[in-house]
């Protein structure tokens, strides 16, 4: 592991002891990943600052008395309590005010207070090609694949560390070579319909999760341009079912213009996806089917303009019959009029999410959901059973207060 | 007496008895932080708990919070005596990384090759210092 001797001296102190702790932690981890040297970086996004226990606040106050300050634009992914409505999270005295310390503590080093945990629709693009050091599963992969910036799952601690030195070690995806495509999903075998439809979108997630995990595939068959807010369920869904950190859909993603720019000229092996394995991942995502529903759960990752134009839409003149609670990021139920919505039933929540804090109803129960990421989590996480379906599905259940679901598009 | 020769991953001394983990595990939602235990019900050691013990882990899934989970449990002096690999777990040891950085003590951590890794059974005494492991 190669360090300049400017590097050097950031290590012995001669920016101050966080900076100091932060270079020795990247060059260590550098060095246990086989890197040869630092990277600089653009840009950080932050994944630190969801508390876990009290040695992780410890950890950021501790960089906050020696003086840490970040030296690259550095966003904050989502934290443990909802600031803009703190009665929304149930946890104790103790969890509220060492949660509460750790997300000072890392505004204080000058990280931005987005809270979210997608911040490349929060303003924080950084530009094709160039190296960034970002945390948290879904905004990693987004950040490689839709951005076509370069990192690796940078996590607690050294996402932070990366930010404080504006470096991170060189490996991984990092390098163009290892950006490459090897593996070739064509979905033309499905029906145009459901190539068509958002509900897939999280289910190829999960599948790509499940089956092909930290393999770089170049997915095949799509209609070119795919939105934003489908990719982004499309990552987010890999990422927690699978290591996904980057992907290529041809025709949508900015390193596949063609599949041989995705495969980089190099040889791929190709799976043909077929009906059935797609149903199978569907089904893999829900552990209930019928029967009454408890309360549906949206916005991981956070909802968009354009998912809460949708959701709008399909709410428009009904009423809730169980809480829908929708997690979005602070900036945009800001200036948002929300009103209608909220009038229908709809719980919003900003700066953190159902998942990671104690904020639905204890006791368990059954919660639908449009989102794989919590599909996937909501078992183990939330005492909660899990139905999975498109957002159509979801409100038309949360108006009935039982499990509505569209098949027809699945066969 | 059987000497293993790894890689320190995190250079320090401990020893106990080895508990081994061949199911693939996470440390975040897989490891309670309060108790050391293995909480996910889908594990097959479910219920272990990993305070004082030399834990061999042949497979880890890569929550990148499980180094918040692992400093947890160091600074609650709830950790194991020393950590075995068979693949190098950045994430795992930026954990004991921290915890030295923030003074909270040393965790113990090598990674061993296929074959040696192979010899540690369930409840065996082993002994970590620096890259070298000793079994009783």
């Amino acid at each position: 592991m190669f360090l300049t001797d400017h590097e050097r001296r950031i290590a012995e102190g001669a920016d101050g002891a966080a900076a100091a702790m932060a270079m020795r932690l990247v060059a260590e981890t550098g060095r246990l990943l086989g890197a040869g040297r630092l990277l600089p970086i653009a840009s950080a996004h932050v994944d630190g600052c969801l508390y876990h226990g009290d040695s992780g606040t410890y950890f950021a106050e501790r960089l906050v008395a020696d003086g840490g300050r970040v030296v690259v634009p550095t966003t904050l992914n989502v934290g443990a309590l909802d600031l803009l409505h703190p009665e929304r999270v149930k946890g104790d005295a103790h969890h509220r005010d060492m949660s509460l310390r750790m997300m000072r503590s890392y505004e204080t080093l000058g990280c931005r207070a987005t809270w979210t945990c997608a911040p490349y629709q929060a303003g924080h693009r950084p530009a094709t090609g160039t190296d960034v050091a970002w945390g948290e599963s879904n905004a990693v992969a987004f950040c490689n694949s839709v951005l076509g910036a370069r990192t690796n799952r940078y996590g607690d601690f050294l996402d932070i560390a990366c930010a404080l030195i504006g470096r991170a070690p060189d490996y991984g995806l990092h390098r163009p070579e290892n950006r490459r495509a090897t593996v070739v999903i064509d979905t033309s075998a499905l029906s145009p319909a459901l190539r068509d439809a958002d509900v897939f979108y999280p289910v190829l997630g999960t599948w790509l999760g499940a089956e092909i995990g930290s393999e770089i595939a170049a997915i095949t068959g799509l209609t070119p341009g795919q939105s934003e807010d489908r990719l982004k369920a499309l990552g987010a869904a890999a990422a927690s079912a699978g290591a996904v950190g980057l992907f290529h859909v041809v025709g949508s993603t900015p390193e596949a213009p063609t599949l041989a720019a995705a495969t980089q000229g190099g040889p791929s092996r190709t799976i043909h996806l077929t009906g059935e394995m797609i149903r199978a991942a569907r089904d893999r995502l829900s552990t209930a089917g019928e029967g009454a529903v408890d309360c549906i759960a949206l916005g991981s990752p956070h909802f968009s303009e354009g998912e809460f134009a949708e959701l709008g839409r399909l709410a428009a003149g009904r009423r809730f019959k169980v809480p829908v609670y929708v997690c979005t990021r602070r900036d945009l139920v800001e200036r948002t009029d929300l009103s209608a919505l909220k009038a229908a039933g709809a719980v919003i929540v900003a700066d953190t999410c159902v998942v990671v804090t104690p904020i639905l109803p204890p006791g368990g129960g059954v919660l639908m959901t449009n989102s794989g990421k919590f599909a996937h989590y909501g078992p183990a996480n939330l005492g909660y059973e899990v139905v999975y379906g498109s957002l159509e599905d979801c409100v038309a259940s949360a108006v009935e207060g039982r499990v509505r679901r569209e098949e027809r598009v699945w066969q | 007496m059987t000497q293993l020769d790894g890689e320190a991953l995190i250079a320090a001394e401990g020893a106990g008895t080895i508990l081994k983990i061949d199911h693939p595990i996470s440390f975040w939602g897989g490891v309670d932080p309060k108790t050391a235990r293995i909480t996910d019900p889908r594990h097959p050691r479910h219920g272990a708990c990993l305070t004082g013990h030399v834990v061999a882990i042949a497979e880890l899934r890569g929550s990148s919070s499980s180094s918040a989970v692992l400093l947890e449990l160091i600074h609650a002096r709830i950790a194991p005596a020393a950590i075995l690999l068979r693949e190098t777990d950045a994430i795992l040891a930026l954990g004991a990384l921290v915890a030295r950085e923030m003074g909270y003590g040393d965790l113990a951590m090598v990674k061993l090759s296929r074959d040696d890794f192979a010899l540690l059974s369930e409840g065996r005494r082993a002994r970590v210092e620096g890259a070298r492991v000793t079994l009783d």
